[in-house]
């Protein structure tokens, strides 16, 4: 993100809980984060680390109830998404703000050809003609590399392959020229050839149409390769955020060591035997007060358990949610070294 | 009691010992019926013509994207399905074609540990009863012997014996995935079948899962087959890799050539188009993309069934379908590009070089 230039996206301490039976689930807590024009922000979690949660609530996808959004605030362009009306969010969802799902299967409607399902966006926040709008969707689907769209049109999701229907999702939530994509787990279904294909295909797109793009996945691997900053989630909250490169050769939180520890690769050097977290993740039925990591953490001191950290800043636009990386504690910290 | 029941560790691979599995040939085609009369119009070919063989103490690691035919092979050599053609010699017996009845007496030696632990584990029974499910068929044990056994079961795959009344929705995936695996071991099996056991994990469970099967192969000297479509995974856990595309084995080399060198085109692809947890790396490996989707298992294209989508076909490639070659260093790759070096067609002549730079691979 050039340095200056206003964010598309400004997320200021978003916080999401869910109302259950069981308690009060703190799926999202105190989440802040800026989306830069035309960059791709991965966001790197296990499940029920809250990355879906946080990208469902900013853009009022999450039924209420159980969902509770907020406090917090969701600055896209001039407004607050979180402040908006239902109306004026349908205008801003599917339209300057596209999505992308994990599995193509289940976000397709069966029963509407593709063509349907990709003028509808069109008809819908652009206004275009029904003969207008099927033009544009035979662009869509050739953007993404559908070949013999203008025949493809009339075909049902069942008749297209797990890659060519993510193709197809890309198209409808490009539809509208967003400003932001935000792709959840776009790949995780696909096998890796068409995995391969898939993130091609979204490079090639970034560059062509210069849209920012948010990237959940849980995949370091696909991470590495597309994105420009990472932010990695725990426990509801952002651990770690830093420039990609940053990231991987520097990782400064020992969820984010451990992490890039337990992934076999390829290429590179073969490990005789895989590193472990041990534990499992937290139960987010209160929120934080101490660090959530802590119970796995094979740092953690007395502090960790009374006191939540904050997301301490590091050199190289880089931050971590963990007391190693605070200036004030650190020579008081033996730990430090080793970290 | 585990420890005495178990096998003595096999060492891995050594020269000279008969495979432990030997699968020649072996066919798995489900039949397609249709019309009014639900005549059989054709055959889908999810497993069409597969070799190897595996060591004992031994893991031969199964890739492939889905729809190959990895998993119908996985389970067609337990026999959960009747095999079409094909022979299946396991510890020196032939079970391709024996009666389910005849093969209950072999079961004890093959057991098999599932993808989805939320789906193979019944939901109504707790954890000791999972586990004693195959003790009560096949053992003659007392009921003491048995809950005692159980409880060393759970011991071994890390449970803790607490937990022995609940009920498989009372623990996380990996939890249940380790269930699964105490089942698997109950009867001291010599022989696993691990189909995509850490596909439905998080990464940082998949590595624990991992580290339980290679402790509890060096422990009780297990030979697995060890199926998955992460090739990450598979270079950790495997001493050799046999690579499927469309019901064929395309290529079988030791894990370190195959990785370091891969040779089908369709291997060159695929271990190309994963990602690389390395922002430095990632940006740099040269991806063979492939075009189009895999063909139809029912209408497999003519010659090699790779033909639609190789970067380096050729024409012979749309006429002969190519056998594997025999290469040097145990290796073995289907494709036209290569010439077999052997003279000889007797296939377990071929595997000979493998086992010793299997070896050379996992020796320390």
């Amino acid at each position: 993100m050039p340095k200056g230039a206003p964010p598309v996206l400004d997320v200021r301490s978003l916080s999401t809980v869910f109302h259950t039976r069981a308690g009060n689930v703190h799926a999202v807590n105190d989440v802040n984060f800026t989306l830069g024009a035309g960059e791709l922000l991965g966001v790197v979690g296990e499940s029920g680390s809250g990355k879906s949660v946080t990208m469902m609530s900013l853009i009022g996808l999450l039924p209420s109830p159980p969902a509770v959004v907020g406090p917090g605030e969701v600055i896209f362009g001039d407004r607050d998404l979180l402040k908006i009306d239902e109306k004026a969010l349908r205008e801003v969802r599917g339209g300057e703000i596209g999505f992308v799902f994990q599995d193509p299967m289940t976000s397709l409607n069966p029963v509407f050809t593709v063509g349907m399902q990709i003028a509808e966006p069109l008809r819908r926040h652009m206004g275009l003609s029904k003969k207008a709008a099927a033009d544009r969707a035979v662009e869509l689907l050739e953007l993404v590399g559908i070949p013999d769209a203008r025949r493809r049109l009339g075909d049902y999701p069942h008749q297209f392959s797990g890659g060519m229907r993510q193709r197809v999702m890309i198209a409808i939530a490009l539809a509208c020229d967003p400003k932001v994509l935000i792709a959840d787990e776009p790949t995780t279904a696909l096998d890796v050839t068409i995995q391969a294909q898939i993130l091609e295909l979204m490079q090639e797109l970034r560059e062509k149409l210069g849209m920012a793009v948010i990237w959940i996945t849980h995949d370091l691997g696909v991470i590495a390769g597309i994105a420009d900053r990472v932010m990695v989630m725990y426990g509801g909250q952002v651990v770690e955020h830093a420039p990609v490169h940053e990231l991987f050769a520097n990782p400064r939180h020992p969820y984010t060591q451990a992490l890039l520890k337990t992934v076999p690769n390829v290429h590179g050097e073969r490990a005789k035997r895989l590193t472990t977290i041990e534990g499992q993740p937290p139960i987010l039925l209160a929120p934080p007060s101490a660090c959530s990591f802590r119970d796995r953490c094979p740092h953690a001191w007395e502090l960790c358990h009374r006191a939540l950290p904050a997301r301490f800043p590091l050199p190289g636009d880089h931050d971590a949610a963990c007391f190693l990386c605070d200036p004030g504690l650190a020579p008081t910290s033996p730990e430090i070294q080793d970290a | 009691m585990l420890d005495a029941a178990a096998p003595a560790p096999a060492t891995p691979a050594a020269d000279g010992a008969p495979p432990l599995l030997d699968v020649r040939g072996l066919k798995m085609h489900f039949p397609i019926h249709s019309g009014l009369l639900r005549r059989q119009v054709g055959a889908v070919k999810a497993v069409d013509g597969v070799d190897f063989t595996i060591r004992p103490g031994e893991t031969l690691g199964l890739v492939g994207e889905s729809g190959c035919g990895k998993s119908t092979c996985g389970r067609a050599i337990l026999r959960l399905y009747d095999i079409t053609e094909g022979s299946i010699r396991i510890d020196g017996v032939e079970i391709g074609h024996l009666s389910q009845h005849a093969l209950r007496k072999h079961r004890p030696t093959m057991q098999m540990v599932f993808q989805d632990p939320q789906a193979s584990l019944n939901p109504r029974m707790n954890v000791s009863q999972i586990i004693r499910e195959p003790l009560d068929e096949h053992t003659k044990l007392s009921s003491a012997e048995k809950d005692e056994k159980v409880l060393e079961l759970m011991d071994a795959v890390g449970l803790n014996r607490a937990f022995a009344r609940r009920f498989p929705h009372a623990f996380s995936g990996g939890q249940r995935q380790r269930i699964g695996i105490a089942r698997a071991l109950a009867l001291n099996p010599k022989f696993i079948v691990c189909d995509e056991p850490i596909a439905a994990l998080d990464v940082s469970i998949q590595a624990q899962v991992v580290n339980l099967l290679e402790d509890l192969q060096e422990q009780f000297g297990l030979t697995y087959l060890f199926i998955s479509h992460d090739l990450s995974m598979v270079r950790h856990i495997a001493t050799r890799v046999a690579v499927m595309y469309l019901g064929r084995i395309v290529e079988l080399a030791p894990r370190e050539a195959l990785y370091a060198e891969p040779l089908h085109p369709y291997t060159q692809a695929l271990l190309s188009a994963v990602p690389e947890p390395d922002p430095a790396l990632a940006r740099k490996v040269e991806r063979v993309i492939l075009k189009g989707d895999v063909p139809s298992p029912a209408n497999p294209p003519k010659g090699c069934n790779f033909c639609t989508r190789c970067p380096k076909v050729m024409d012979i490639c749309h006429e002969i379908d190519p056998m594997p070659r025999h290469l040097p260093g145990g290796r073995q790759v289907a494709c036209h590009l290569y010439e077999d070096t052997k003279t000889t067609t007797d296939p377990t002549a071929a595997h000979k070089p493998g086992h010793s730079s299997a070896q050379q691979g996992v020796s320390p």
